[in-house]
């Protein structure tokens, strides 16, 4: 129905350029100079279609949910019922008109099915009408109004411009609707578990707080020692330098040598080829760590008498460090060529090699660059899920032994978060809480790494 | 003197090359392990393009099956298949007792009757005649054909018993085990039985999310680069919008997955586990690569062509429209292609809006419940059964697959319809 109807409004909107442009063609054909081309009199027309349509449209999505859940509920409203007692009597209403309910049917949630459904349609025919009414008035009005002399252009092209601006807000939509999304929860979260438990806590065990009889209030003592953070930060941390532990030597150097030693020829197909890792999907990361390199790892332990995990930290961060090789090796590579060549020149004339160029003046030079893709590379090991998802453990071990199994945040959240979510929930808040940690450490690495990178670049250029 | 002279300048030589190996060898590693990393892919995974097929004959009795004589079309449907699929299978065996029997009858999938019935449907003449009938194989039994099982296990530790196997090994013998292309990895939703499940379910989804993702996020993204580039002051505001942008880039996928089930589905309600969320969810953290990669080709549009068309008295709008976007339009679109293969592998934020269920129903709209192929990759990875092992393979190779499709394709437009300015 919606689209027959917006399919009907584009059409018009077609219409009405059509009408718009042939009006500045009469005009034109009685010799009189016309302020703008006449296509920009029919986009003026069309515009004057799209706006009262919008405005229409987006109203009635915000309220006539609203009212009409006030009108369906209004039959219950002196019989005593909690609020959430008429949201479940709602949803029931609701379930049935789709005829998707499959408990007991009574009498009272049919009657309120059947005038959910009558106001349903009520609501569609008058947003028709209205929405149809409103253009035609529009449209009619803008018509009348332009003749030779009318501006037809500025109007357009502002509301172009205002289109792109609106655009351009997207951007800054997303990061408030990521706060927004995790700092309710997470302040409900502090509510009940105190700031200090959650960063100094040695005991991470969310499992606990889900055996709870829902019935009850919230006893805030049943989750002390339940929600400390602190194997999970120290967890995440140390799967990241793991994988750091590979992907620098690994990354840095092949950045050099892609840089300074390799004929174009080999820099040509290694360099695409390294970055392949870059796009090989995280999933695919997290089984071959979990099929491949955990079992693997056990079986070389336990041949030389150590008593390995299978799900051991060095399985995941080593397989994490793989991955954010190519980011490290792109970005330093990038960094080393944008090294003036007067400064490689200036140490060949002083009888230098061309190591020791790198290692004494080009490598200083670059490393703030350097230092800004390591940054960036750690916010990605810190803020990777699949890998750790799949081949390290899940219960949090306060452990720094590479050996055995340990969890992070990001883990954490996708064990408390998969399947159904109870909202106010102690467990589930606790996941976004660790989400807005998650949020700010990288943000501020982000920051930082971009800043650092941002200063380098205007050093040289 | 001299001589040592020669012995340092020797050992800066040395150092020269000691240095120049590590970085050989750094790239050396990492190009090992993209070739052992595929290797494995590969060598686990293309097995299961492969699907095992018994072959037993069926007695198609019509007592057995309950059916009049000249039975209609809906008989036919209505019948029963169970018993003759029971006895078919019990009659590979004629000495066998009921342990045993069922120890048959587990031998093929339990898609078996629907299967002998709809050999009986495309041929209604075969009541009263006996026809060999292909069977789908249990997993464990595809595996060990396919020579993946353990079969020197001791036999409490498989899921094969002794007897299947010696009944399998008969089979084998005799010619009756066929493995045929496996099309029902294609055709199949998602099932618990390995040798059932497919990837059509999930791959239709991954589809329809990337369809929503593109529609939201291609016209947003482009417009605001437009903006960006070509219009915006330059002031804080502006500033602050790049900041914002460059940040998007870099925050880690799942803080995405959190936004979209704490804003899209607990404040807007809207419908759980579809590709619908998920595509929207995936279209904000495409945004700011398409918004870079747009920048990006529309700086690299040199000032003059815009101070041509400035100068034959077009609006900053009509130069901009007409000449800039569209010059632009091929970077933009390799970056765009781009975002949505990197959206395409994207697991972790699909996961938390709940696109993680188990769907065995192929979606028809973005509006129906569906998996995706990593989400995919995924829910088999946890499963135990060892049928599933090479499925997860498979379906990272078509995975693969696509992803490689999707970069060629931004390469070759990047290519030949990106204008080189000198």
């Amino acid at each position: 129905m919606n689209l027959i109807l917006f399919t009907f409004i584009v059409l018009l909107g077609f219409t009405s350029y059509y009408f718009g442009r042939k009006k500045a063609y009469t005009i034109q054909s009685t010799k009189k100079r016309l302020t703008a081309l006449p296509q920009f009199y029919g986009y003026y027309l069309a515009i004057w279609c799209a706006i009262p349509a919008f405005i229409i449209f987006s109203l009635w999505a915000i309220f006539e949910p609203t009212i009409v859940k006030l009108l369906v509920l209004s039959d219950y409203s002196n019989q005593g019922y909690l609020d959430d007692e008429l949201n479940l009597i709602y949803e029931k209403t609701k379930a049935l008109s789709r005829g998707q309910f499959t408990g007991e049917i009574t009498p009272f949630i049919e009657a309120s099915a059947e005038k959910y459904l009558s106001l349903r349609s009520i609501a569609q025919s008058s947003k028709v009408v209205i929405v149809l009414s409103a253009i035609i008035a529009s449209v009619a009005y803008a018509y009348k109004r332009i003749s030779s002399n009318s501006r037809t252009r500025e109007p357009v092209e502002k509301f172009l411009n205002a289109v792109l601006f609106t655009a351009s807000l997207a951007a800054i939509l997303t990061t408030v609707g990521i706060v927004f999304s995790l700092i309710f929860q997470t302040i409900d979260f502090f509510k009940v578990i105190p700031l200090f438990d959650f960063v100094f806590g040695t005991h991470w065990y969310p499992a606990k707080a889900f055996v709870r009889d829902s019935s009850e209030a919230l006893d805030p003592t049943m989750y002390s020692d339940t929600f400390g953070a602190v194997p999970i930060f120290a967890g995440t941390f140390f799967i990241a330098f793991i994988a750091m532990c590979v992907a620098i030597p690994i990354g840095l150097m092949s950045g050099i040598y892609l840089a300074e030693y390799a004929s174009t020829k080999v820099r040509q197909y290694a360099k695409p080829l390294i970055e392949i890792l870059a796009g090989i999907p995280t999933v695919v990361y997290g089984f071959f760590a979990a099929l491949t390199v955990g079992p693997f790892l056990k079986e070389l332990g336990t041949s030389m008498g150590l008593e390995v995990s299978a799900e051991s930290a060095l399985a995941a961060g080593g397989v994490m460090g793989i991955m954010i090789i190519p980011f490290i090796s792109s970005l330093s590579d990038d960094v080393i060529t944008s090294v003036p060549q007067s400064l490689r020149d200036g140490s060949y004339a002083m009888g230098a090699t061309k190591s020791e160029t790198i290692k004494r003046v080009i490598f200083p030079a670059a490393l703030p660059g350097i230092v800004g893709s390591i940054l960036l590379g750690v916010s990605r090991a810190i803020g990777e899920t699949m890998i750790v998802v799949m081949a390290s453990g899940l219960a949090a071990n306060l452990t720094f032994n590479p050996l055995e199994s340990t969890s992070t945040i990001t883990a954490q959240i996708v064990v408390i978060l998969i399947g159904d979510q109870a909202f106010g929930d102690p467990k589930t808040q606790a996941a976004f809480a660790l989400g807005m940690s998650l949020f700010l450490v990288t943000l501020c690495l982000n920051i930082v790494a971009l800043r650092v990178v941002k200063k380098y670049r205007e050093k040289y250029e | 003197m001299n001589k040592n002279k020669e012995q340092l300048l020797n050992k800066r030589y040395k150092a020269e090359q000691r240095f120049r190996l590590y970085g050989l060898s750094a790239i050396f590693m990492a190009l090992l392990f993209l070739t052992i990393f595929i290797f494995k892919i590969f060598s686990t995974g293309y097995s299961a393009f492969q699907k095992t097929w018994l072959i037993v004959p069926v007695t198609f009795d019509a007592e057995l099956m309950m059916l009049d004589q000249n039975p209609s079309k809906e008989d036919l449907q209505d019948a029963d298949y169970y018993d003759i699929a029971l006895k078919s299978m019990a009659d590979l065996d004629p000495n066998a007792n009921e342990d045993q029997e069922n120890e048959l009858k587990r031998m093929v999938s339990y898609f078996f009757e629907k299967e002998i019935k709809n050999e009986l449907l495309n041929d209604p003449n075969l009541i009263g005649k006996t026809k060999e009938v292909y069977l789908t194989a249990s997993d464990d039994l595809d595996q060990v054909f396919k020579g993946n099982y353990p079969r020197d296990l001791p036999e409490d530790q498989r899921r094969v018993s002794d007897y299947q196997l010696k009944i399998f090994d008969q089979l084998v013998a005799n010619g009756k085990v066929e493995s045929k292309f496996n099309i029902s990895f294609f055709t199949n939703a998602d099932s618990r039985e390995a040798e059932l499940a497919g990837i059509a379910s999930s791959f239709m989804g991954s589809i329809f999310s990337i369809l929503v993702c593109l529609m939201i996020a291609f016209p947003v993204a482009v417009l605001a680069a437009i903006y960006l580039e070509e219009f915006a002051p330059k002031n804080r505001f502006t500033d602050f919008i790049e900041v914002n942008i460059n940040n998007l880039a870099a925050v880690p996928s799942i803080v995405f997955g959190l936004l979209g089930l704490g804003v899209l589905l607990a404040i807007f309600q809207l419908p759980r586990s579809t590709p619908l969320v998920g595509g929207i969810t995936l279209s904000l953290m495409t945004l700011p690569t398409i918004i870079i990669a747009a920048r990006a080709s529309l700086k690299a549009v040199p000032p003059s062509i815009r101070e041509a068309a400035l100068a034959m008295g077009a609006s900053r709008m009509q130069t901009t429209m007409h000449h800039t976007v569209p010059l632009s339009m091929p970077g933009t679109l390799s970056g765009t292609i781009i975002g949505l293969a990197q959206a395409l592998g994207e697991t972790a934020p699909l996961i938390l809006i709940g696109m993680v269920a188990f769907v065995n129903t192929i979606p028809g709209s973005p509006m129906d419940p569906a998996a995706s192929l990593p989400v995919q990759i995924y829910i088999w990875a946890e499963s135990a059964e060892r049928g599933f092992v090479e499925k997860v393979s498979a379906c990272i190779m078509v995975l693969l697959g696509f992803l490689i499709i999707m970069n060629l394709f931004a390469q070759i437009i990047r290519h030949k319809f990106e204008k080189k300015w000198s």
